[in-house]
């Protein structure tokens, strides 16, 4: 197998990551890891927006009903685990888990079901108006969240340890961030090997030319609704991860501001490219983390910088570096 | 040339765009091994009618059968699933596509298999004969890499008549696949076409009348939304109807 441009550099990036932190792991600056692994996190979420936005076209602002439905998912099983009271027990009996397998499986089962009824109801729609009704969704679940008590309601949950995987000791901070690296080094695999397929061919046409599409007997809305779909279940896990890292969820997690950031990081790293996300998200935590620091005003220069890439650099960073993405897959 | 049997039947198509009728009662059909030319002034109604057959439009009465098949009902992806191959009068490709890619999308079409999420694509043998024979047949072979919105004006004709040969139709619709092409661009293509009839037949809707007389087995005249006259080419130039509407004004 001969690698592409896209490929080489996705590698060059990942190797950038795990580096960081390996040098970070030993220097003994656990911090690091902790931003490293929350910018691994940041661009799992972000590869799964991009199957939607960068190859499918839709320009979701709701993705934080995604991502917040996975938080919700680790937030709420956790939660009975540690009170030791089951979810229901009619008709039957569900407990709560720590076990972070059986977590990330409801997570992301449960957000590709939100992902597959809302694509439902609004991929019938396109540009402003697709806009406009994802962003209503991620409101409706953000004050639905808010309003209800069982799970603290607008403050959250707090989960006062971390959840477990068999074999590794979750708490150790580079232990969290492999089981995140891991994730994100799939889910980039799952992306170019989709970019590449039938079914990413197939979308990419339905993003260009839907008539086309209808020409040769593929129905543009049905690859849409698997594709949004795919795209929520990555998200998801995002967020069920984004929960095991603070040991907290909150309805913050379905904001507009969490639907908006995980567009800036695909905007900054490059709409439909297969790094995009891991490098905007990337920036984005290491701006967040250096600025921040200085001023509370942070954003303003991640405004300017967004500002420039849409203005300038409509690939984003990986554009800057890489030019225009080849047509032969 | 060919034999009876209809393989493609407009029934009494009507469609009105508010108070213009655009299709009036049209009934005409394709048979096999034959191009059936239709032609007639702009706005007379030709790319509608295209739309109709195609499944884009629904019509307001009237229906559609392809292979003795009552396709009225089915949307556009259906009927192309059908056997309808397509070509549109403004070329509508994917852009940012190859060539390659867009003659395989055909492909995927044609076999049904866009739910592949780890193979791919160009690497599949069965959806690469498809692509690259259809390409062949339209002369593009050279040009398997190129992004399609580099090609040519001519070029993206070409790949149209390819991307629709990819799917094996049982006809092929095109609206005005000549538009805009050079004599050299023109006459190339009408060598394809002629050949193609083979394959299936055509209903071409063409501007140029040296192109429809040379091509056509049948030719259906249309004004105003309705057919006032079908028949083989000599029988069209000779009828007075056709020539007072339409052929007097195009060849004075
Ligand atoms: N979508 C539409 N809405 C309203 N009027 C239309 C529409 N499409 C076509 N028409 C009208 O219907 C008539 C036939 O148009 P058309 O089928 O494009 O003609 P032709 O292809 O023969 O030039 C014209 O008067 C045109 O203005
Ligand atoms: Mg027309």
């Amino acid at each position: 197998m001969s690698l592409n441009r896209e490929t080489t550099a996705s590698l060059i990036v990942m190797a950038a990551l795990l580096s960081t932190v390996l040098w970070a792991e030993a220097t003994g600056e656990p911090f690091t890891i902790t931003l490293a692994t929350r910018a691994a996190i940041f661009a799992l979420a972000g590869i799964g927006l991009n199957l939607a936005l960068g190859m499918g076209g839709m320009v979701s602002l709701g993705h934080a009903v995604f991502f917040g439905i996975g938080g919700y998912a680790m937030g709420i099983l956790a939660s009975h685990a540690q009170t030791f009271t089951p979810l229901t027990t009619w008709p039957i009996l569900i407990e709560g888990t720590n076990a972070m397998p059986v977590i990330w499986l409801v997570a992301v089962i449960s957000s590709a079901l939100a992902a597959l009824a809302i694509g439902a109801l609004t991929l019938r729609t396109s540009g402003v108006y697709f806009i406009m009704i994802t962003l209503a969704f991620g409101q409706m679940f953000y004050y639905f969240m808010t309003g209800w008590p069982a799970y603290g309601g607008e403050d959250g949950l707090s989960i006062y340890v971390r959840n477990g995987f068999p074999g590794l000791n979750t708490l150790d901070p580079i232990q969290f961030f492999a089981i995140c690296f891991a994730f994100l080094a799939c889910a980039l695999w799952l992306y170019i090997r989709v970019d590449a397929s039938p079914f990413g061919l197939t979308l990419s046409a339905a993003r260009q030319n839907e008539a086309r599409l209808r020409a040769v007997g593929i129905d543009p809305f049905r690859i849409r609704l698997v594709a949004f779909t795919l795209s929520g279940a990555v998200t998801g896990l995002a967020g069920a991860l984004f929960a095991d890292l603070n040991r907290f969820v909150s309805p913050a997690m379905f904001s507009w501001q969490t639907s908006g950031e995980i567009v800036i990081f695909v905007i900054l790293g490059g709409v439909g490219r297969p790094i995009g996300p891991v490098v905007g998200a990337g920036l984005y935590v290491l701006l967040e983390h250096t600025l921040g620091d200085v001023s509370d005003y942070w954003q303003i220069v991640l405004g300017a910088i967004l500002l420039a890439i849409v203005l300038f650099a409509r690939g984003g960073l990986t554009g800057l570096v890489l030019g225009r993405p080849l047509p032969h897959g | 040339m060919g034999d009876a049997t209809p393989i493609l039947e407009a029934r009494g198509l009507s469609k009105r765009f508010g108070a213009i009728p655009a299709s009036r009662a049209v009934t005409l059909d394709l048979r096999a091994g034959e191009i059936h030319a239709l032609i007639g002034p702009n706005g007379a109604g030709k790319s509608t009618l295209i739309k109709l057959i195609a499944g884009d439009l629904t019509p307001d009465e009237g229906s559609v059968y392809l292979g003795g098949l009552d396709v009225t009902a089915l949307g556009t992806a259906a009927r192309a699933r059908e056997g309808l191959g397509r070509t549109f009068q403004i070329s509508s490709l994917i852009p940012e596509a190859s060539v390659l890619q867009n003659a395989t999308l055909g492909a995927l079409g044609r076999l049904g298999q866009p739910y592949r999420f780890f193979s791919r694509a160009l690497r599949d043998r069965a959806l690469r004969r498809t692509a690259e024979a259809a390409l062949a047949t339209v002369g593009l072979e050279e040009l398997h890499q190129t992004r399609s919105a580099e090609l040519s004006h001519g070029q993206r004709r070409q790949l149209e008549i390819g991307v629709a040969l990819t799917l094996a139709p049982k006809v092929f619709l095109m609206d005005e696949p000549m538009a805009g092409l050079s004599a050299e661009g023109a006459r190339q293509l009408t060598g394809i076409l002629s050949d193609l009839r083979r394959t299936a037949p055509i209903l071409l809707v063409e501007h140029d009348m040296d192109v429809v007389f040379a091509l056509a087995d049948r030719i259906s005249v249309l004004v105003a939304g309705e057919i006032i006259a079908t028949g083989p080419p000599d029988a069209i130039r000779a009828d007075p109807a056709v020539r007072s509407a339409y052929l007097g004004e195009a060849t004075p």
